[in-house]
Parts: structure tokens; sequence; C-alpha cells
């Protein structure tokens, strides 16, 4: 099949204007969030499952790679098309197709803005937990594929977590349900195993998520500290009291720059570190772990511990740190964001490497992170046109990652893999480790054509990403 | 299939440095602009968002593309409604990377489409009289019976720009004197745009506002000889400001969008920037400068529902969301109920009805959905634009409902009229 026909075919399937060939057009598909860039040679928008089930069918009989790609809001490269062919979107898959309150479930398709859930159940008391900082932005099929997390992970979990059943496209074409509207379908968890599989193992088309009861009463406190230590040795102090946050979150003095310049929410300037520290239940619980959790702040110096007075200021607090991430272009033209894990008790230790790290590569770094589960978030600030800056960055990227694992960590908390990751992914699990994995993968994907060259440590075609100076923006993140 | 690969670092064409912004390098594309955009939520297609718009304009820049008619079909799909700088966490300035674009481009449409185009803008809208003729014209156009006629003859499709043309009213407003005092206790003294569209089509309105400051402490000056803002020329600012105006106060939002903005747009004269500067600090949306001194006047009660549409130009062009709400709940009896999506665009965007008539009804249709889920007497929305194309949504899509200009409702609940509707 030549190009011509493959693209005449498409275009008999999901119709003229949803195949995308024009330079002008897929140009803008070959970068997501993060700061690679390959260019697609085809963009496909089906609009239901049947057509995404005759695009698969056709991309495997043209033998074309296939990348599916929610939002494009991922961090690690993973919808950037590494060896060209067609980019899938699944925008337009995005109505929510059913909510039974009863049984306390959804069922939506994968370009279902995730806050779209929460704002469809929300009058009714409910929410869908979890919330990446994105989540006016991504998409659930995106979050499935990348078991994202987000601020309330902490007391939630992650995608994984709120995921009963999806419906998937296979290689062939065939559609599939893993899982189903209850937990605990027997047999394999091959839902589970779509959960995470960053769009290796076939395309997620419907998605069954939990919905969870919006809780009586939520305290939200601001604590603002003078020293970094005194910061993170709190996040220690408080989960150590056996008080569980919803959400425990830190900003360091760059990233509040960031913010105050970007889009200004209120947090003090000339302050090292604040800590938001979200606490949800009963009323009577809320307000004693409230207190608690004040009362340890100020034993650890904080400079202040202010209430959220009401619902406008606490969306003032958290707009403030959803907005972290794409406020670093106030500070910087690019920067490069690594998604480490360290166990909590690690995390003043951590900050320390940090710190001399910056130092050691003398390059700008601004934290901003879920504490309360040990999960970084360092932003290396720089300028891709100053020449060697970004050999250093991608060295001190490397060694905030190496310092991830000495200290009894991981490589990444909830971005993901993707192109990104994937030669520190070894780092992490052995060959025997990688080769179940590998096979797992096999099984699903026998031609190697979803999302090809991401995830596993193949060399694969890096030599044709683009990552230069002035035309990429920035980095990754959060 | 190897024969498919693009080469990604090909270079098409040569660079365009007057494209390469400064704005472009503090978008970190992060994605969340899309779900704002108007275009993007109607077509979900990128090249049709925010992020797309950038990344293409970059790319061009770089001369990576080519600045040919396609690149220049998604540059005018954008509305310019900025809805997309209220969502970057960056501070991303779209509307200037846009426009440095369509100054890039020219004007989009075919040769005839352009040359109407110019001609309005260079011939008619900065001479009121022409303005006012042309008017005069179609008053007598639509009064005559002429139109009625004209439309059971036009072809479809100009029958219906026909049945979009608003309709003139009986009376203009242009005030013999220049000087309306305060009515009670002088507070402040303002300059107020007349505007070139206003006071013949929204002649009620500019009255209202005029009352409606007077009543709440304000001198009310109407500058002689003032022509359309796009080139309303600094001179009468520069006046303005000796005269220790305390402001200068305008009731249509695209208007004061642009005023505030002539500071940026002078930037590079070293003769006019800082008076233009100073000027521009002047420059309040009358909603925004009445909360902000606050109402002296008593009100009335207006038993009415109401909603509120937040014009572009006012929400995201010049960040005033909080104030004509405040002070629409500050009308007794007035219950304002919010709609979904009132910051959104309602398709009007200027003469976008006409250049994209598919998209702007899409967006109206939308629009008026969201009006109807409200069940409202009337719709609120401080923008002249936006009222005509609200209008024109209840015409064609329903439901049945009042348009209102905020100073319209603020002028029945400070004077002695009643507008409970019948
Ligand atoms: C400002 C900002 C804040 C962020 N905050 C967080 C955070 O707090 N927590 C967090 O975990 N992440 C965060 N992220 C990262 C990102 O938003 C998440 O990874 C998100 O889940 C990606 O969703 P998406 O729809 O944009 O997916 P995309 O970026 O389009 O794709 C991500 C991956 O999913 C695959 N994929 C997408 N849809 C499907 C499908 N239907 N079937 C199969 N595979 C599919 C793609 O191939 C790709 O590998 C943030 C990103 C940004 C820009
Ligand atoms: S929100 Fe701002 S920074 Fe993010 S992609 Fe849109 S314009 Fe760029
Ligand atoms: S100005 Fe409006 S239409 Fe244009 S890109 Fe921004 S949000 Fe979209």
């Amino acid at each position: 099949m030549n190009r011509e026909d493959l693209i005449g075919e498409l275009k008999n399937i999901v119709g003229d204007r949803f195949v995308l060939v024009e330079k002008e057009d897929v140009i803008v598909y070959e970068q997501d969030g993060s700061i690679f860039q390959v260019m697609p040679e085809i963009v496909v928008l089906p609009g239901d499952v049947e057509q995404v089930s005759a695009v698969v069918k056709l991309a495997k009989q043209a033998a074309v790679p296939i990348v599916p790609r929610g939002s494009g809001t991922g961090l690690a490269g993973g919808a950037v098309p590494a060896e060209g062919g067609i980019v899938l979107s699944l925008a337009r898959l995005n109505r929510i197709l059913k909510i039974d309150l009863e049984n306390r479930i959804a069922i939506v398709e994968p370009g279902v803005i995730n806050l779209d859930v929460t704002k469809a159940v929300a009058k009714d008391g409910f929410f869908y937990a979890p919330d990446p900082s994105s989540q006016a932005a991504c998409s659930i099929g995106g979050n499935v594929a990348n078991n994202s997390g987000g601020p309330h992970t902490l007391a939630y979990g992650v995608t994984t977590n709120h995921v009963l059943g999806v419906e998937a496209v296979l290689d062939d074409g065939v559609i599939v349900w893993l899982g189903g509207e209850v937990p605990d379908t027997p047999g394999y968890d091959l839902c589970g195993v779509f959960v995470g599989s960053e769009g290796t193992l076939g395309v997620v088309t419907k998605v069954a998520v939990k919905l969870m009861q919006t809780r009586e009463s939520v305290r939200t406190l601001l604590a603002i500290f003078d020293e970094m230590d005194n910061a993170t040795q709190t996040v220690v102090d408080i989960t150590a009291a056996g008080i569980i946050p919803a959400a425990l979150e830190m900003m360091d003095r760059t990233t509040i720059e960031a913010i105050e310049r970007g889009a200004p929410v209120g947090f003090p300037r000339d302050a090292e570190a604040v800590l938001i520290v979200e606490i949800e239940g009963l009323t009577e619980h809320t307000d004693r772990s409230a207190s608690l959790a004040r009362a340890i702040c100020q034993r650890n110096g904080a400079r202040e511990v202010k209430l959220a007075a009401d619902e406008a200021e606490r969306q003032r607090l958290w707009k403030g740190r959803k907005g972290a991430f794409g406020a670093m272009g106030t500070l910087a033209p690019n920067y490069y964001v690594q998604d480490g894990v360290v166990p909590r008790s690690k995390l003043p230790e951590m900050m320390r490497r940090i710190a001399a790290i910056s130092k050691q590569f003398n390059l700008r770094i601004a934290n901003v992170f879920h504490a309360g589960d040990g999960n970084l978030h360092p932003n290396i600030l720089f300028d891709m046109r100053a020449p060697g800056e970004l050999d250093r960055v991608i060295e001190a990227g490397a060694a905030t990652l190496r310092a991830c694992i000495e200290l009894g960590g991981s490589i990444t908390g909830e971005h993901g893999v993707g192109l990104e990751k994937k030669a520190y992914i070894g780092l992490l699990f052995n060959e025997a480790d990688l080769e179940a994995m590998a096979r797992v993968r096999r099984v699903f994907d026998p031609d190697n054509r979803f999302n090809p060259a991401k995830l596993f440590p193949t060399p694969a075609s890096c030599g044709e990403i683009r990552l230069q100076p002035a035309q990429i923006p920035a980095g990754l993140w959060i | 299939m190897e024969l498919l690969r693009n080469k990604p670092g090909d270079t098409a064409t040569t660079k365009v440095p007057a494209l390469d912004l400064p704005e472009l390098y503090q978008c970190v594309h992060c994605g969340l602009c899309l779900n704002q955009c108007p275009t993007y939520r109607a077509l979900h297609l990128e090249p049709e968002s925010p992020r797309g718009r950038i990344h293409l304009v970059k790319a061009a820049a770089e001369g990576r593309i080519e600045l040919n008619d396609r690149f220049k079909e998604h540059i005018y799909l954008c509305l310019l409604c900025r809805a997309c700088e209220t969502a970057c966490p960056s501070g991303v300035q779209y509307g200037r990377i846009a426009e440095t674009a369509r100054e890039q481009l020219g004007p989009p449409g075919s040769p005839f489409a352009r040359a109407v185009l110019n001609f309005v803008f260079t011939r008619l809208l900065p001479y009121p009289r022409r303005l006012r003729f042309v008017f005069n014209l179609l008053r007598l156009y639509q009064r005559s019976g002429l139109q009625r006629i004209a439309r059971s003859l036009l072809p479809g499709k100009l029958r219906e720009m026909d049945s979009m043309l608003p309709t003139v009213p009986a009376k203009f407003y242009y005030p013999v004197t220049s000087i309306l005092p305060a009515i009670g206790e002088r507070r402040a003294k303002v300059a107020m745009l007349n505007g070139c569209v206003m006071p013949l089509l929204f002649g009620d309105v500019n009255e209202a506002t005029v009352r409606v400051l007077r009543r709440n402490g304000c001198d009310v000056v109407l500058p002689k000889n003032q022509i359309c803002c796009g080139a309303l020329n600094i001179h009468n600012g520069e006046s303005a400001a000796a005269k220790q105006m305390a402001a200068i106060v305008v009731n249509s939002a695209g208007c004061g969008a642009a005023m505030k903005e002539y500071g940026y747009l002078l930037r590079d004269d070293l003769a006019y920037r800082d008076k233009a500067a100073r000027f521009s600090s002047l420059v309040k949306d009358t909603g925004e400068y009445l909360a902000g001194i606050g109402l002296v006047a008593g009100l009335r009660p207006v038993e009415m529902t109401v909603t509120y549409q937040d014009p572009c130009h006012l929400a995201h062009g010049q960040r005033v969301r909080a104030q004509p709400r405040t002070l629409l709940q500050s009308i007794p009896g007035l219950k304002l109920v919010e709609m979904d999506g009132a910051d959104r665009c309602c398709g009007s965007a200027g003469i976008y009805n006409l250049t994209h008539a598919d998209m702007s009804q899409h967006l109206l249709k939308e629009k008026m959905q969201a009006v109807t889920a409200t069940h409202v007497d009337a719709v609120v929305a401080p923008n002249p634009g936006c009222m005509l194309q609200l209008r024109y949504g209840t015409q064609r899509f329903g439901p049945d409902v009042k348009i209102y200009h905020l100073m319209d409702l603020l002028d029945r609940a400070c004077s002695e009229t009643d507008l409970t509707p019948k």
C-alpha cells in the first residue's frame, strides 16, 4: 500500500477533515508537554470505537507505527511518534457515556478531560479522585496510559486504584473489555496491565472509573518557612504523627517567584518554602488534624500558618500550585523537570543533595512536589540557546535521579517512562524483570507497532529526535 | 514504510525574523489552554488551538513551514478572544503573537472582501460624518420596505447576511453639549468615549451610561471630534489627562481593551510612548470604574432574573469579571444566575461572524443553549458586538430573552422607569 492509498483509505474511514497530512497541520503534533519533537506523517482523529478499530487494522496492513495521543500534556514524550507513522488522536472521543451514582461509577470515552468527569458529578456530591495538576487539560485515556497521580494521590492513590475496566482496541482491530464495572473480575487483571502501559499495548477506547463521594469538610493550611530544612522536616513529622492529609505539597522560593510572576496568587516571595496541607473528612476530624498539623508546623519554626478562610481562598492556593509548572516559562526559556521518588524520611537529605547539584552544575533548580509521597519534581531552569548548557542540564538531571536511587527511591513517580526515561529504566529493573515486561508487550503488540521505541531501553531512532536550541520551548514536569 | 518519513530537521523555507517574538519562548507547551479555546473545543484539532497556533508561528519564524494559505486558515480561524491568555499559567500574551502573524499574512478572504474591509476601516470608521451618512441610508433601507423586497430577491447566503444586519434605531446619540455635570454631590470628572458605531446603533446605551455616571457623582466630558477608538489620537487623551480627568471611561469592551493597549502599541515611538502609556493607564471600563468608586445613587428594584455574558475583551482582554457582577447584584430584586461557560466567546468577535459564519453560528448556538438552561429573562453583555450577536441568537436559536448592556439595567435601577418584563 502506498502513501496515497493509505491516506485515501483513512479518509474513507474517518472523513476528509479528520485525516491531517499537510505539514502545516501535522507539525503541531510533533511534540507533547515534553521537549521531544518528531513529526508524524499522518494524524488521524476517529470519531468512535469502530473507526478506531478500522484505523488500527489498516495500520497493521500497511505496517505503519501507530501512536495514541490524548491531550498531549505528557511530560516524557509518550505521545511523540518516535518512529514517525500515524498519530491517532482520541480527542474526539469525548463523551461521558454513563453516570451511575448508585454504584458510583462512570463510563467515559478516553478523550474526556479529567476535570470534566468531576464537573459532571460535582452537583450530586461526587468527584473523580486522581487530580493531576494538568487536570483541566489532560485526558482520561492519557491518565490511564500513564497511571497518573496528582496532589491528592497521597490519600486516594493513583489512576489504577480508580479504574475498574477499560475497553481497548487490540493490534488486529479486535475490540475487547478488560476488567468490568465491578471490582475484582475473575481471571488475569488485564485492566491492570493496560493501566500504565503508555500506549504500547493497544488503544483504550472506554474507561469505567470509580466516583467518590465529596468529603463533608476540608481544611487547607498554607505554612510558610524561612528554612527549607524545617519545611521538609515538617513533612516527615506530620506523617509520623499519624495524620494522613489528602494532600501535602511543597514549593520552594524559586517556584514561588515563578508563580508570582506568571499568574500571582499571593504566595510570600521572600519565603524559602511553603507547604500546602489539606485535610479532608468529617468536620470533627479535620478540625482536630488541622490544629495538630498547625502545631507541628509551628514546632518546626514556621514563620506563619494560615488556614484558608473559604473555598475561594482554597481555590487560590491550588491555582498557584497547579499553575507552577506552566509558570516556569516566566523565569527561563527552558526547563527540564525530573520526576523522582524518595522515601519520605529522606526528603531533607534529598533537598540538600539537590541544592548541592544546583551549585555543582551552576544551574538554577526550582522545586515543587508532592511532598507527602516523596515524589519530587526538580525543574532545572536553563536556556537552550546558551552553548553547552543543555549538556550540563542532562548531567544534572541524571545526578538527581542517581541520588533518588541511592536514597532508596525510584526514577519516576507519575510521569511515565516514555522517551525520556527509557535510558534510565535499566537502573531500576534487571534484565529478567525487563524481559518479563517485554513478553507481555509481545503478546499484545507482536509487530512492535504500538508506540514503538518507548518504555524499553532500546536505542531506537533517537537520531531523528529534535532537541535543538530555539526550536524547543521548554521542558517536562510535575 | 520508509517512504513515509518526513525529515523532521528539514528547513522548508526562509526564516521570518519579524515573527520571532519573545512571547513565543514563554510558551512551555503544557496544553493547559487547549480546553478553554472555543475553536479547539469545536473541532478538537490541535492546529486550531492556542498551543498549536503558537507552534505554527514559531515554526514559520524558524523557516520550517511556509506562510501559505493553510497556515493562514489556522491563524484566521482564531477568534482573538484571548481565553487562552486567561488559562495560561505562564502569562503568554497570545494576542500579540496572533496580531503579529496577521500583520505578516495580510488580511484574509477574497480580493473583493478585502477591498470592502479596507474601505470600511480606512474610509468610513475614522470619519464620523460619513459613518452617520451610511447608517442613515441603512435606516432608510430598513424602514422604507426596501429590505422586505430585497429579502425576497436575494440569494440564500446574502439573505442570511442581510438578516444579521442590526436594526438601526430611530435616534442616534450625539449630545450638543460636551460637558454633562454630575447630579448630586460631585465626586469625579471623567471623559467618556462615545465611539464610532456605539452612538449610531446603541445611542440609548450611551445615553444611559452618561445618566448612570452623572447620578453617581461624575461630571461627564464627551470630547469633541472623537473618532474610532482604533484611530483615536493620543492628543485627545493627552488633553484629557491635562484636564485632570479621573478616568477615561469606555462602555464598549473591545474599544476599552484596545485603548488600554496604546502604551504597548506605541512602545517604539519615542515621541508618543510616554503619553500613550499615561493615556492607557487612565482608561477604564465603565463597569470597572463604577464598581471602583462605588454606587451612591439610590437603587430601585428591578425584578428580573438575568445571566451575565463575559465579553471576551472585558474578561480576557481586561481581566474585568467580578466588577460587573457586583454591580448587577447590588440592584435590589435582580437575580443573577451563572450560565455554563459564561466567559466563552459567543462567536461575534468583530467581523468574524461574517468571515467565518459556520464557526460563529456553531458557537452562538452553544451559547444560546447555555442561556436556555438558566431560565432567565435576560442576558447582560456589556459590549455592542456581543449584544448584536446575542440578539441575532435569540431570533435564530431562541430562547426569547432580552439582551441588555450593564448600563441599561443600572440606568433603570437609578431612574423611575420600571423594567420588569411584561
Ligand atoms: C502542567 C502539567 C501538570 C502535570 N501534572 C501532573 C501530575 O500532577 N501528575 C501526573 O501524573 N502527571 C502530570 N502531568 C503529566 C500529564 O498531564 C499526564 O501524564 C497525563 O496523564 C497525560 O494525559 P494526556 O491526555 O495529555 O496524554 P498524552 O500526553 O497525549 O499521552 C500520554 C501517553 O498516553 C498514551 N495514550 C493517550 N491516550 C491513550 C489511549 N486512549 N489509549 C492508549 N494510550 C493512550 C500516549 O501514547 C502516551 O504514551 C502534568 C503535565 C502538565 C503539562
Ligand atoms: S497554556 Fe500557555 S504555556 Fe501552556 S501551551 Fe498554552 S500558551 Fe503555551
Ligand atoms: S484567542 Fe481564542 S480562539 Fe484564538 S487561540 Fe486563543 S482561545 Fe483560541
